[in-house]
């Protein structure tokens, strides 16, 4: 069966579940090869073997942290000619879509980012994708060179296939000219507890509604009795309410949780771009003509100050 | 000495519209208005900024695109860039991402640079591949998703926040930046600026210019083909309660009944 490579995407050892995800899609294509990549390379060895990786491809360099991005793409090449796959899938992040964007132009090769599905097709991997604000969803593959696809968290559900997984050492020669982009700081985002909320299963996000920083505690304790990420609306991150990391929306970060409740957010066209395909949608507003009940399973037509923390309640009682 | 910086622009359908395919599979202009994508009046702004803490510093909008796409350089220019570069060529039609970094930088090869500034993504195919690419394609450091950005003697420094970390770049020119819409409100062009962009000077190419052949670009030379695109059917009416005292209680029902909690 043809060889898939699969860009891991880890935090010092630990695999981020969008790569066990892609794991899974990839199976449907061939047999997975992980590319592991910076410190704690190896360690990520045993949950990649556990999600199906027939192998997984090494390599830590203090040229990985030291520079932007450049170096992976190095080290991607590295492995795509020792193992000439049949795609190469990374996930959506910024960096995937970076690092997959220099691979496809050096590798000559199309590119697809932001799947939401992929299936094997007669001639090549068939990509989903939803566009347009969500409002269609296409169907596309790469007519040239080997395909390169990123693909989004919560694309799949992540299934356990145990495989060999045998760690072999890449070997890579880091360009002089992948060294341009030097990294001089690196501040680490400080954990809130809170899941990522692009991977989150359940996110719970404030909009204007919320009207001040200082209300934001209220969103976030229902967050936190789901177990489910924060996220905002722009209108109450340009005001400065919560950080920009926590947008969701078109400039901001793109999700799909299994559900995604809104609250105080009227649903401008901004904000559908980047939750629409959530699986479960529910709102809570004052304001009954929202655009935002077009979208919703469910929704209530309420103040969020009165609803949402009765919720929070709610779901502690039920949780017992 | 000075300073050439090219920004990337691009002409998209707005999106408060009702966005199509046209049979082609590519999207279609006609049914919609276009505008200067808005993730790149952020990079125009951040290029107006970096030229006024420089002397000797020159603005270059480029677009790749449909006649239409000239309103895009024009409202750049009424912003406070210098001049526009335009290329335009029927053979470009349904030109996909790789393509169109060919072309791109192509023309900005052809220009001349020391700095080529694009927003973080553009709003329509939002895929934010093109400022990597051009970076591979030109040969040069790539410094992007920046929220803040500085240019001084030959050196581009930027913060760039990511999901694990916030960190800080630097590179030598020439290099490629991208910045994101955190990196400030771009500025709206003055009346004066809107009557001085009139008589800026807009240069056209074709992709004989660029030495580009059609079969490189195009529908047909695509790297990617889109096989279907489906209107999403439009959600079934979800139910809808008011509260009057029992909406949470209602809603926790429902996200019980759904194995929520």
């Amino acid at each position: 069966m043809a060889e898939v490579l699969v860009y891991v995407d880890h935090v010092d050892g630990a695999v981020r579940k969008p790569t066990l995800e892609l794991l899974t899609l990839a199976r449907r294509i061939g047999d997975p090869v992980a590319v592991s990549l910076g410190n704690g390379a190896a360690d990520t060895a045993a949950a990649l073997a556990e999600h199906g990786a027939v192998k997984v491809l090494t390599a830590d360099a203090p040229e990985f942290a030291d520079y932007l991005v450049a170096p992976k793409v190095d080290a991607l090449q590295a492995a795509y000619e020792a193992v000439s796959p049949a795609a190469v899938l990374l996930p959506s992040s910024a960096e995937g879509k970076e690092i997959g964007a220099r691979l496809a132009v050096r590798i000559g090769s199309g590119i697809i980012t932001d799947a939401v599905d992929l299936e094997a097709g007669d001639e090549g991997p068939v990509a989903t994708q939803s566009v347009f604000a969500a409002s269609y969803t296409t169907k596309s593959r790469v007519s040239k060179g080997t395909p390169v696809i990123t693909v989004k968290p919560n694309s799949a559900a992540p299934e356990a296939a145990p495989a060999a997984g045998t760690v072999e050492a890449l070997a890579v020669t880091v360009a002089d000219a992948s060294k341009g982009t030097k990294v001089v700081a690196r501040t680490p985002r400080e954990s809130t507890g809170r899941p990522d909320l692009t991977e989150a299963a359940i996110v719970v996000s404030g909009g204007r509604g919320v009207n001040g920083a200082e209300n934001f505690p209220v969103i976030e304790a229902l967050a936190d009795s789901l177990g489910a990420a924060v996220g905002a609306s722009r209108a109450a991150v340009d005001a400065g309410w919560y950080p920009h990391t926590n947008q969701v929306g078109q400039t901001g970060k793109s999700v799909s949780p299994q559900l995604y409740i809104a609250a105080g957010i009227s649903g401008a066209i901004q904000h559908r771009a980047g939750m629409q395909t959530s699986k479960t949608i529910v709102a809570i507003n004052k304001d009954e003509e929202a655009p935002i009940f077009d979208l919703v399973d469910y929704g209530v037509v309420g103040d969020l100050f009165d609803v949402v923390p009765a919720l929070t309640d709610e779901v502690k009682a039920r949780k017992g | 000495m000075s300073l050439r910086i090219v920004v990337c622009v691009k002409y998209v359908p707005d999106a408060t519209g009702d966005r199509h395919f046209a049979e082609d599979l590519t999207v279609d202009r006609d049914d919609v208005d276009g505008l200067l994508s808005e993730l790149d009046e952020y990079a125009v702004e951040q290029a107006l900024q970096i030229k006024e803490a420089n002397d000797d510093a020159e603005i270059t909008v480029l677009t790749v695109g449909p006649e239409d796409a000239n309103d895009a350089i024009r409202k750049a220019l009424s912003m406070g860039a210098d001049k526009g570069v335009h290329v335009e060529d029927d053979d470009l039609h349904g030109t996909d991402a790789v393509g169109t970094s060919l072309v791109l930088a192509k023309a900005i090869e052809k220009t001349g640079y020391d700095l080529v500034v694009c927003g973080m993504a553009s709003t329509d195919g939002t895929m934010g591949v093109l400022p990597a690419m051009l970076a591979e394609r030109l040969g040069v450091p790539q410094v992007t998703l920046l929220s803040e950005v500085s240019v001084e003697d030959g050196t581009v420094k930027g913060r760039r926040d990511g999901d694990v970390a916030t960190e800080q770049l630097e590179a030598s020119l020439p290099a490629v930046v991208s910045v994101t819409d955190q990196s400030g409100e771009a500025r709206y062009p003055s009346f004066k600026g809107i009557m001085a962009a009139k008589k800026k000077p807009v240069e056209s190419l074709e992709l004989d210019d660029l030495d580009i052949d059609a079969d490189e670009v195009g529908l047909e030379g695509a790297w990617t083909k889109v096989e279907d695109a489906t209107e999403r059917p439009a959600r079934t009416a979800g139910t809808i309660v008011k509260d009057e005292g029992e909406g949470a209680k209602q809603l926790a029902e429902f996200l019980a009944g759904q194995k929520f909690i």
